[in-house]
């Protein structure tokens, strides 16, 4: 295989892996950020954290997962973005280091005051990541400034400009509506009837902030748009069409088909994020020259052939087999969540 | 402040603290997986009611592994991207494997753990400590594929320069078993299996100290010291094997763990003494003459390279090489002795109270070896990050401002004693709630 169809094939690839991740750490992130508000007593939240406790570890696994092969295949993308972005990262690690233990630690101690602490740990350990993972697609999509030798040049505050705080917040209604409708789908009684309005209020935010993104992007991250295709636009057709068929499906109170047009929703908007920035995974903002290209592309940024192809090996044989034990355990854990005195 | 050393101290802090747990954590798994199969073939409850306990400690102690291991993965971005982009075409691919192959089995058949015991069958849930054990043995062995080609790099050729310059891979294969890996690993698996068994066998001595859990108790030292033995033997075994590789590949670094200065033919081995750097000797010396040459080269005659056919430049740190090192040698020793004792003491170890208090005493000791074992084989690879190839000082981030590591810092060490203090509190709060029989769980448990 030549080396630029693996790189291309490496794209699509750490695309799947990311989009893989938003898709199902989305879904305990978003039933994370929502725990105080849906569920008000020790029990309702104990369901909450049983909802999720079986699968966020395997999850978040897919974030660490694409991080490796983030450095694998494009390892001056990984060392950019990680020391460039350090704060911002860092706010990410402590959240989700928090957010890590509190499933385990919570249920040790009765007292109440300990629970609500690491309630709260769930609740911010989410909203962080929900939150600044968005920010992070807001730059990427609009470029950073960088220097000839792939060293990011800006500063923690240069990440913080308005268009990649929309992504932001859109990132996170995003997460949040996902999440509503995974708790429909595993809870019973008050929790499922919250999960329910928050799934129909997070759907609105994401359908307004998708449109103002959008918007907004034609103006802040124009070059995006540049020279792309006329089928391009099947993506955001697309991406409209499963947020509406969500809505029909909440309305009509079909919260496993919801889930899964919620899940099409994020794999649609991630494929928009990934077709927009080809062949850049980290464009710039400034006029520079890297290697003949204006930023950090799959060309001058990749692993050798050799190590593309000997991952690609790896991806094939490994790949296959975790997802077939994944979607085992979830269907040993299928149904809705039944209090017993195991787990947490 | 000094980017380079916060950048050091930082990487250096997580990366022992996240290493107190993987270790303990794949001893544990695989001697969970050991009792879950006596269980399988006799069905007798007790065992039944040693899994749930030691899966309960096994899945605490494993939540913060996996916290600490997060920040693993993403420091050598944030604090050391000149070396990720030296590194990464070879170095990027094990962490990538780790993941496909390691942490999804382990993190996806530990939730069957947790939650999953009256949703499979008794088959099922034995096959999932295994998927477990072996997923955490898969990771281990993928990390330190990583870390040993920083240690002997293999099958790699430089090219590019400036900022493109750097390792590419030739060979994955002969990357992957470079000449350290196998018997780092295996050190580092005997290790860390001796550590669970060194939890297992102390809890319960305090058990039988205490008077309390009897049979339980029992069982876990029995199966604690039985493992201990084997492990503390293989210790022994696969550390001659990793210092006779050390000894060919970085001779510098075997050099400054013996405190050699001068080449010598029919080296001595150190026991025990002071080495001084700056005055190039090693005081209060006790040595066995010519066992360094004959445990190296099988000759007792056999020259051994000291220090002084290095640059001085390239030196390791010498004391922070030889203490650890040699204090990692001593607790060895002090394993076999304690496992060993206990497995001649037939039936008296089980009521002899000075043994068990020595036993439990020793719980914390496995630790403490795996932590200075880690140091001698980090620091005595130094000043290289990359060995002969990039120095540590040239492979830190070059655009990460030093204040924001020293923040970075100072929040780590705050949040992961917070993390250490309340982990040991939740410990000892199940083990002095001890055991309980999942027959019949009390029913606080069932309303919790």
């Amino acid at each position: 295989m030549s080396h630029a169809l693996l790189q291309n094939i490496w794209f699509l690839l750490i695309g799947v892996l990311l989009t893989g991740y938003a898709i199902l750490d989305g879904f305990d992130l978003g039933a994370g950020v929502l725990l105080p508000w849906v569920a008000r007593n020790d029990r309702e939240r104990r369901m909450v954290f049983h909802a999720i406790g079986p699968f966020w570890d395997g999850n978040e696994v897919w974030l660490l997962t694409g991080g490796g092969a983030l450095f694998a295949a494009f390892p001056h993308v990984y060392a950019t973005v990680f020391s460039g972005f350090y704060l911002a990262l860092m706010l990410v690690l402590f959240a989700l280091i928090f957010r890590a233990v509190s499933f385990e630690f919570r249920s040790r101690v009765e007292s109440p005051r300990w629970r609500a602490f690491w309630d709260g740990a769930l609740c911010v350990g989410s909203l962080v990541p929900a939150l600044l993972l968005g920010v992070a697609v807001g730059n990427v999509m609009r470029g950073v400034p960088l220097t000839a030798d792939m060293e990011y040049a800006g500063s923690f505050f240069t990440l913080l400009n308005p268009f990649s705080l929309l992504v932001g917040i859109t990132g996170l209604a995003m997460f949040v509506t996902h999440g509503a409708v995974y708790l429909m789908n595993k809870t019973n009684g008050a929790v499922a009837e919250r999960a329910r309005k928050w799934a129909l209020r997070g759907w609105f935010a994401l359908l307004i902030l998708t449109l103002l993104t959008g918007a907004a992007a034609r103006w802040d991250a124009p070059a995006r748009f540049q020279g792309k295709p006329a089928l391009i636009w099947v993506l955001p057709a697309l991406v409209l069409l499963f947020m509406a068929a969500t809505r029909v499906f909440l309305a009509q109170h079909h919260p496993g088909k919801a889930f899964l047009t919620s899940s099409l929703t994020i794999g649609g908007l991630m494929a928009l994020f990934g077709a927009a920035c080809y062949p850049y995974l980290l464009p710039a903002r400034n006029v520079v020259d890297i290697a003949g290209y204006q930023g950090l592309s799959i060309f001058n940024a990749s692993a050798s052939q050799l190590t593309l192809l000997t991952m690609l090996i790896i991806a094939l044989i490994g790949v296959p087999i975790m997802l077939a034990y994944t979607a085992y355990i979830y269907r040993i854990f299928r149904g809705k969540v039944v209090l017993e005195e195991e787990g947490y | 402040m000094d980017p380079v050393l916060l950048a050091r101290i930082q990487f250096g802090l997580t990366a022992a603290f996240h290493f107190l747990y993987p270790p303990v954590t794949i001893g544990l798994a695989w001697l969970i997986v050991y009792i879950g199969w006596r269980y399988l073939r006799t069905a007798d409850p007790e065992y039944e009611t040693m899994m749930a306990f030691w899966i309960k400690l096994f899945a605490m102690l494993f939540a913060v592994g996996v916290a600490t291991g997060i920040t693993m993965e993403f420091q050598f971005g944030t604090n050391w991207s000149t070396y990720s982009r030296f590194v990464g075409d070879i170095f990027g691919s094990p962490l990538a494997a780790e993941g496909v192959f390691a942490f999804f089995l382990e993190s996806t058949f530990l939730g069957v753990l947790i939650f999953g015991r009256r949703r499979v069958s008794r088959g099922f849930y034995w096959f999932s400590t295994l998927m477990v054990a072996i997923g955490s043995t898969l990771s281990a062995f993928w990390i330190i594929v990583a870390n040993s080609w920083q240690q002997t790099p293999t099958a790699y050729r430089i090219v590019g320069e400036g900022a493109f310059r750097r390792a590419e891979l030739t060979n994955f294969l002969a990357a992957v078993f470079n000449p350290s890996t196998l018997p780092r690993y295996t050190h580092t698996v005997v290790a860390s299996i001796l550590t669970g068994a060194f939890f297992m066998a102390g809890i319960g001595a305090w058990y039988l100290l205490k008077g309390r859990h009897r049979e339980f108790a029992r069982r876990s030292l029995h199966i604690g010291l039985a493992a201990a033995a084997a492990a503390s033997l293989l210790i022994l075994v696969t550390g001659h094997l990793h210092s006779e590789q050390v000894g060919l590949t970085q001779p510098a670094k075997m050099a400054a763990f013996e405190g050699l200065f001068r080449t010598e033919q029919g080296a001595g081995l150190v026991i025990w003494g002071f080495p001084d750097a700056a005055n190039q000797t090693v005081r209060l010396r006790i040595a066995v003459p010519r066992l360094l040459s004959f445990l190296l080269y099988f000759d007792p005659n056999a020259t051994v390279a000291g220090l002084d056919q290095f640059p001085r430049e390239d030196w390791p740190p010498v004391e922070l090489s030889f203490y650890p090192y040699h204090l990692m040698v001593l607790l060895g020793g002090w394993f076999i002795l304690i496992s060993w004792l206990g497995l001649l003491l037939g039936k008296r170890r089980f009521t002899n109270r000075t043994f068990l208090w020595a036993v439990l005493l020793s719980l914390p000791l496995p630790w403490l070896s795996l932590e200075l074992g880690w140091m001698a084989a980090e620091l005595g690879r130094q000043p290289w990050a990359v060995y002969g190839l990039l120095r540590t000082r040239d492979a830190v981030s070059v655009v990460v401002p030093a204040e924001q590591v020293l923040a970075t810092i100072i929040l780590f060490v705050l949040i992961y004693s917070a993390l250490l203090a309340l982990l040991i509190f939740l410990l000892v709060r199940e083990i002095a709630r001890g055991p309980a029989s999942p027959a019949h769980v009390p029913a606080k448990e069932v309303a919790r």
